[in-house]
């Protein structure tokens, strides 16, 4: 029957028919569902959010090797991550298929850059398949395990948000179980071992691998020729295949399936077909680079359709009609507007503690998360932003080039999971090298800004089991910081003195922040621990002095109008605190210099 | 092409937390037992957080892009009237628009350092004459005692640009979407929401 799926769902379902037995992620948007959807409706499936794509990959690899069908998903960054057990891969190739998803966030919705993961079929020589669809990315990920056991090999299947996150129609079917034999056999290392005497022999293999993939992309089905008009013809994959069909249906198309590596005979093919050919493709110009090589005539490609940024359908018409496209009236400009950007939530244990590093003056070397918010105004209390664990290793940097200069002035800071992704190894090496480095693990017991993934901190599983719970201060001590500190966020005042304390301190330092959950954390009640559930303004108190809007928090908001206080005191307007998303958290009553905030009834 | 092979464009937009994405479900569950092809696309990826929720929603006999082309908007379903105001110009001339009367202050308007857009209604009149239809969604679920069916009053109305389409369709997307305790609420909501235009 046919069912309304996110692509992300179709992965998992298509996986799950496929009899893949394991799975692995680490949670990045927009590929955080395939694994949450395999979890909560495959239990044939061992599912498991792994502490970074790096192991999810090793995982899931060391489970193809056994004989099962696996797979590993992650965003784009994350095969940055997982990038180092991709290329021997390639070489070693696997036995039950393993399928690795990659998701890429062209025009940035949720990541720190933009990259066009295709690149990492044609570097690694591996092959990689790209859906355009909810049902393809069902057939396709079903498809991806037959490739990878066929030519013994690790196949990519690449997708975008707006595949990823978009809902469509998928006819399903059943879970067929691999006929793969289990099992491992130590005569074998002379393909899994990658000394150098065994890799150029495999080295050879994968050369041969790809004349034999390229043989398939020719006969596959995943790739196909769509002639109607012959006047033009488009190339193009995935999303892009979807905007130019949406606008140029009358054109014909060469819809590649498998975009690594090219099926050149049907590239000759097409191009015999028809008269004009124009490559439409997201970000890089990957097939235009490939096909200019072949020795084709392209007549536009990237010198009419941009490389960066989403492409949508009108970008694709206005691009190919040129001064014939007309635009749609405007009648408001959308810059003239209130922007709506994400906020930290009314209660967040972030809030306090980046007022409280700002109060300091500090230079915040920050991490991925909820907390890079902390960058906008009026917070504006976050200075970098790189890669995962970047902080720490940066902050470390920067000590050492500027000497005692550098002590009280400046302090990393990460979440609880990100310190568990990539955190340890920059703390090891402040504690091994001499650091003075402070790091703040700003601990909310889950991974939030990807929607609540659980960790190797939270103390459970992907699928809601008990499991064993790191202690960060352990970790710690065991790589030899000698200061560790614990901070309650909520009281501003003893956070300053104790981030103070360690900032000024000639010595590596740990901080981790205790009973500060995430305020959409439920199972935590991180309500409980406010004494009081609801503040309001005392307009006999407020001066209008706008503090408390310092802290940027959703609850508060400003209120023109003069007036005075009880004492006589001229203001231009108060502050406001809306009753239904104010949750006590009692940082705005500190933050206030006039005691105009006091506890009020819900 | 044929008039009924025509793809058509639903663009929904609100912020997070007032329940666009229940809503977005409920057509999608509805257009598929229709009969239709249905495609979807939202970016939430920091809803969660406060930030503006928008919606792509497209059906006919066979949709290709999940996004819908600037300017190709059939239906416009506004939560909210900033987040109405901000997509005004991806209606098509014709367009028709349902807009929800709540208003919920971003950062700027917070800060007091913008102000709050006033008559929003107002500029959607003047473009778009009868085809606008003001609602007041958190009204209407007040008077039911549940202010979060906001979202399923606001399905109602919208329901109503749709008359071929068979109200159980409605119901019965309801009932799949939520817990059977809120079965009862979530279709009175409905209804109020259908008898509100």
């Amino acid at each position: 029957m046919k069912e309304i799926m996110q692509g992300n769902a179709a992965i998992a379902r298509g996986a799950w028919e496929a009899g893949v037995k394991v799975a692995a992620a680490y949670p990045g948007t927009p590929s955080s569902e395939i694994l949450k959807d395999v979890a909560d409706n495959y239990p044939e499936i061992y599912a498991e959010w792994s502490p970074n794509e790096m192991v999810a990959l090793q995982v899931a690899s060391g489970a193809a090797i056994a004989g099962a069908r696996a797979m590993a998903s992650m965003k784009h960054v994350g095969m940055n991550v997982a990038s180092d057990a991709l290329m021997t891969l390639a070489y070693t190739g696997i036995k039950g298929g393993l399928m690795i998803v990659v998701a890429d966030d062209p025009n940035v919705h949720s990541s720190q850059n933009e990259q066009d993961s295709r690149n990492w079929a044609r570097f690694g020589k591996v092959p990689m398949l790209e859906p355009g669809d909810a049902q393809e990315c069902y057939e396709f990920a079903k498809a991806s395990f037959d490739i990878s056991e066929k030519f013994d090999t690790p196949v990519l299947l690449r997708t975008v948000t707006r595949i990823a996150h978009a809902d469509s129609l998928v006819q399903t079917g059943k879970r067929v179980e691999s006929k793969m034999p289990m099992g491992l056999d130590p005569k074998e290392a002379t393909k899994y071992v990658m000394v150098p005497a065994n890799v150029r022999p495999r080295r050879k293999i994968i050369e041969e691998r790809m004349r034999k993939l390229e043989a398939f992309a020719d006969k596959t089905k995943l790739n196909k020729m769509e002639i109607n008009s012959k006047s033009v013809g488009i190339i193009a994959s995935g999303a892009a295949y979807m905007y130019a069909k949406e606008v140029f249906p009358e054109y014909s198309f060469l819809k590649l399936g498998m975009v690594w590596p090219l099926p050149k005979k049907m590239i000759a093919d097409f191009f015999k077909q028809v008269k004009k050919v124009m490559i439409i493709e997201e970000l890089d110009p990957f097939f235009e680079t490939e096909i200019r090589a072949m020795g084709y005539k392209v007549f536009h490609g990237k010198d009419i359709i941009p490389n960066m940024f989403e492409l949508s359908p009108e970008i694709v018409e206005q691009a190919i009609k040129g001064k014939a496209y007309k635009a749609p009236k405007i009648k408001v400009k959308p810059e003239d507007l209130p922007r709506r950007p994400p906020n930290l939530c009314a209660g967040c244990s972030h809030r306090p503690l980046f007022y409280a590093l700002k109060k300091l003056g500090a230079f915040v070397f920050g991490d991925i998360g909820c907390y890079t918010l902390a960058v906008a105004p009026p917070i504006s209390a976050l200075h970098t932003t790189i890669c995962m664990g970047a902080g720490g290793g940066m902050l470390h940097g920067a000590m050492k080039a500027m000497g005692k200069e550098a002590l009280g002035k400046m302090v990393a800071v990460l979440g609880d999971s990100t310190f568990l992704h990539s955190g340890i190894a920059p703390l090891m090496n402040a504690g091994y090298n001499k650091g003075s480095s402070t790091t703040i693990v700003l601990d909310n017991r889950i991974t939030g800004m990807t929607g609540h993934q659980e960790h190797a901190g939270t103390g459970f599983t992907v699928r809601g089991e008990q499991a064993n719970q790191v202690d960060y201060a352990e970790i710690g001590k065991a790589v030899g910081i000698k200061n560790i500190r614990y901070i309650d966020p909520y009281n501003i005042k003893e956070t300053m003195e104790i981030v103070k304390e360690e900032l000024n301190r000639d010595e590596a330092s740990l901080i981790l922040c205790k009973d500060s959950p995430c305020m959409l954390l439920r199972r935590a009640k991180p309500l409980e621990k406010f004494k009081t559930p609801l503040f309001a303004i005392n307009m006999d108190k407020c001066r209008g002095c706008k503090m408390c809007l310092e802290i940027n928090c959703p609850a508060i908001s400003w209120r023109e109008g003069a007036g005075q206080t009880k004492d006589g005191q001229k203001r231009k307007g108060t502050v406001y605190i809306n009753p239904d998303q104010c949750v006590g958290c009692e940082v705005c009553v500190q933050v206030c210099k006039f005691d105009a905030i006091e506890p009020a009834k819900k | 092409m044929k008039k009924d092979e025509k793809t058509t464009n639903i663009f929904l937009s609100g912020v997070g937390g007032q329940g666009a994405i229940l809503a977005s479900n409920i057509l999608g569950e509805v257009f598929i037992r229709a009969g239709y092809d249905v495609k979807k696309a939202e970016v939430h990826g920091m809803a969660q957080r406060g930030g503006d929720v928008t919606t792509h929603f497209r059906f006919g006999k066979k949709v290709y892009s999940p996004i819908i082309k600037y300017g190709d908007v059939d239906y416009l379903l506004s939560f909210e009237l900033l987040e109405a105001l901000r997509y005004i110009n991806w209606v098509k001339p014709d367009g028709r628009i349902v807009i929800n009367t709540q208003e919920i202050l971003p950062p700027s308007v917070s800060l007091g350092q913008m102000d709050y857009p006033k008559g929003v209604d107002t500029a959607f009149k003047k473009y778009f004459k009868e085809n606008v239809h003001v609602v007041d969604g958190l009204g209407i679920a007040k008077e039911l005692g549940n202010l979060q069916a906001q979202n399923v009053v606001l399905v109602g109305a919208f329901s109503n640009f749709f008359p071929k389409i068979k109200e159980a369709y409605f119901i019965d997307a309801i009932k799949k979407l939520l817990a059977p305790k809120l079965h009862d609420l979530n279709v009175k909501a409905f209804q109020a929401g259908r008898q509100a235009l």
